[in-house]
């Protein structure tokens, strides 16, 4: 009943049906992020750590857009820089329209309602002085939401939305699990009714048993109030599942941009066949005739980071043929292989051919389902 | 065994009040046997700082000649007549002084700790939350005060600061106070400022950013809430050191100004009896050691009990 009026209270929600012809919500323009290194008594500036480097992607509105990479890639940075938690060091953020770098702070303030994050980790995320009631009800409190009276209510509202008790109000942050305080941040980000949501490794930090269930009530919650996502990963499977586009980043760059189906079956770039070489199937017979590729050595410093290709250093294609000197001193730009799909690699068409990194359960041939069946008929 | 089923009980409804972290660290608190004994103690001595000259046997500067003379001259030893704790040579009664000396060792412990937390406090935060140039000056000037001897740093203080119109406002034996409490705050200051900066980085002040709540809100909802624990642990930590600095001030007679005796100077003025009238020693020394014990006692029950660590033991 309450969901119901959730519902009706959102006009703008747009349906979910045809996410690709939405238009563009967010629009991210040669983006870098750069954090300085201070070094020294006078703590001067000796150098910089450069997170996010140069990146360009939009979102477009009702769409789930997946951000995978390693830990250290700079996807948290993005995810933070495009709702402005962190300032950009160059490039535009877009929001509908509005350029949230040359927003006064009263208009930023406002603009704040419609973009929310949801945190990797439950513990440090919610304020453990407060209860449930003033973490949930400080975003209506901050943005004039309701009366004082009503407040209550909404409180109540959201945590049945999100699958809680709604008596867990009075209650402080360390009295429930991690699956539990992730849905208290969901209920917080959802209490403006956003319209985009950056989903920072939202259930990275979960039980596997508890994963399933966040995920699944971050879908429903999406359906039903047609919530733009930036989805930011290092689970490629997840990603898959959720994302309706997919971006691998890797040293602070985008390598390969497009649809889940097309990235997962026919990876352009060699770091992204990497990446999916190392996912094990559930298939005995197929895992045995998957072909992975370990990538040596550790990721380079962002703060120093190759000349070139950035992956050169530890790519298997560039051994593969030769080590071409065109690795080593252009930086590929984002090329365009199919419709929707960017890779940015000089040998993309190379990496096209290989069969590194593509034997996933999809592309298997169908077992005969009298296998399948076999054990239920004991 | 047939009915078993009906022993279970039905299923229960948790209906326990919630209790906040300070309800759950007062119940840790009360649960630690050596910390209320310290806070016992404490408010023990408290009482005896507040209501002292009313329940002592006799003024802290009356003499009893009549019975110093009767004794040829000598100190009364303790458990006298009338004396319990016997007198100095002067024949003052020990238990009255020492109950009046509490009185300094609790004010010592208030005021520097109020200097404290009122220098410290707003220097951590000021360089935890402005960084950069400001963080590098404020903390560079703790690192100062703090490579210097603290009792050195103590005595010049007092001496220069007596003729300055500072110095005039306050009588002597408060200005020695805030003399400590200006060489102590550095601890205080590193304390806040290491809080804040780590509290900056958490997510939940992400999260209050996100929402758009105003920078003033975040101090005063989100930082300062979280870091009072500890701040409080260190106050309470913080005093035994401070009624031992006034007591080695006023063992070299710095501070207290006869007739009124610390519990620091009245072991100075036993030291001469030390051999044939120990007692005149003993129970100052053992006053001072209490003090300390109890305060340390529930600071670290406090730490225990503040600690989020500890959250899920009960």
């Amino acid at each position: 009943m309450t969901m119901e009026r959730e519902l009706d209270t959102r006009t703008a929600g747009p349906a979910r049906e045809a996410p690709v012809s939405g238009d563009e919500l967010v629009k991210v323009e040669n983006l870098k992020v750069y954090f300085p290194i201070h070094s020294g008594l006078f703590q001067r500036e000796v150098g910089h750590v450069r997170a996010v480097d140069d990146i360009s992607f939009t979102i477009r509105r009702g769409e789930t857009f997946g951000l995978v990479g390693e830990s250290g890639c700079g996807k948290s940075t993005t995810g933070r820089a495009t709702i402005r938690l962190r300032v950009p060091t160059a490039g535009t953020v877009g929001f509908d329209g509005h350029d949230l770098s040359t927003l006064k702070s009263d208009d930023l303030r406002r603009l704040r309602r419609r973009m929310q994050i949801i945190f990797q980790d439950p513990y440090s995320s919610l304020n453990p002085r407060m209860t449930v009631d003033s973490i949930i009800s400080e975003p209506l409190e901050t943005h004039g939401l309701g009366s004082k009276g009503s407040r209550s209510g909404r409180v109540s509202e959201l945590l049945e939305l999100v699958g809680l008790n709604p008596n867990y109000a009075n209650r402080y942050p360390h009295e429930f699990s991690g699956g539990q305080r992730q849905r208290i941040g969901v209920a917080r980000a959802l209490a403006v009714e956003p319209e985009f949501i950056v989903c920072d490794e939202p259930i990275s930090a979960l039980d596997v048993s508890i994963q399933a269930q966040v995920l699944n009530l971050l879908i429903e919650l999406r359906e039903k109030f047609g919530l733009t996502y930036l989805f930011i990963a290092h689970d490629l499977s997840v990603v898959r599942h959720i994302s309706d586009r997919v971006a691998v980043m890797y040293l602070g760059k985008i390598v390969e941009i497009g649809e889940p189906d097309t990235v997962y079956a026919a990876p352009g770039h060699p770091y992204t066949r990497a990446l999916l070489s190392a996912v094990p199937i559930p298939d005995p017979k197929l895992e045995r005739k998957r072909r992975r590729v370990i990538l040596t050595g550790d990721v380079p410093s962002p703060a120093n980071p190759p000349t070139g290709c950035r992956f050169h250093t530890r790519c298997w294609l560039y051994e593969k043929l030769g080590r071409p000197e065109v690795c080593t001193t252009e930086d590929p730009p984002l090329r365009v292989l199919a419709p929707e799909h960017q890779a940015a690699c000089h040998f993309a068409e190379e990496s096209l051919r290989s069969d590194v990194g593509v034997a996933h359960p999809e592309q298997a041939p169908q077992e005969p389902a009298s296998i399948a069946a076999a054990p239920a008929a004991s | 065994m047939a009915n078993r089923t009906e022993t279970l009980p039905a299923a229960t409804v948790e209906v326990r009040r919630s209790s906040g972290l300070w309800g759950d660290a007062f119940r840790r608190l009360r649960r630690n046997r050596l910390a209320i004994v310290g806070g016992v103690l404490v408010i023990l001595f408290v009482f005896i700082a507040i209501f002292g000259p009313y329940l002592a046997p006799w003024p802290y500067d009356y003499q009893d000649l009549d019975a110093v003379l009767a004794n040829g001259g000598l100190p009364l030893p303790a458990f006298s007549p009338g004396h319990f704790l016997g007198t100095d040579e002067l024949g003052r009664d020990l238990l009255s002084r020492l109950m009046d000396g509490a009185r300094i060792s609790m004010t010592v412990a208030l005021v520097v700790q109020f200097v404290v937390l009122v220098i410290g406090m707003p220097v951590g935060a000021a360089a935890a939350w402005f960084g950069g140039r400001t963080d590098s000056w404020l903390m560079r000037l703790t690192d100062v005060i703090y490579a210097y001897p603290d009792l050195l740093f103590i005595i010049l203080l007092s001496v220069a600061l007596k003729e300055t119109v500072f110095g005039k406002a306050l009588d002597g034996l408060l200005l020695v106070f805030v003399a400590i409490g200006l060489t102590s705050w550095v601890t205080m200051a590193r304390l806040v400022r290491g809080q804040l900066l780590s509290l900056k980085e958490t997510e939940f002040v992400e999260a209050a950013q996100a929402i758009g709540v105003p920078s003033k809100k975040i101090i005063s909802k989100h930082l300062l809430p979280n870091a009072l624990g500890p701040v409080i642990v260190a106050v309470t930590l913080g005093i035994p050191g401070a009624i031992l600095a006034e007591a080695t001030l006023a063992f070299i007679s710095i501070g207290a100004t006869p007739p009124r005796a610390s519990w620091g100077s009245l072991v100075a003025d036993g030291q001469p009896w030390l051999r044939s009238f120990p007692h005149l020693v003993i129970f100052p020394a053992l006053a001072i050691a209490t003090a300390l014990i109890s305060f340390t006692f529930l600071g670290d029950g406090l730490r225990d009990a503040l600690d989020p660590k500890l959250k899920g033991k009960q």
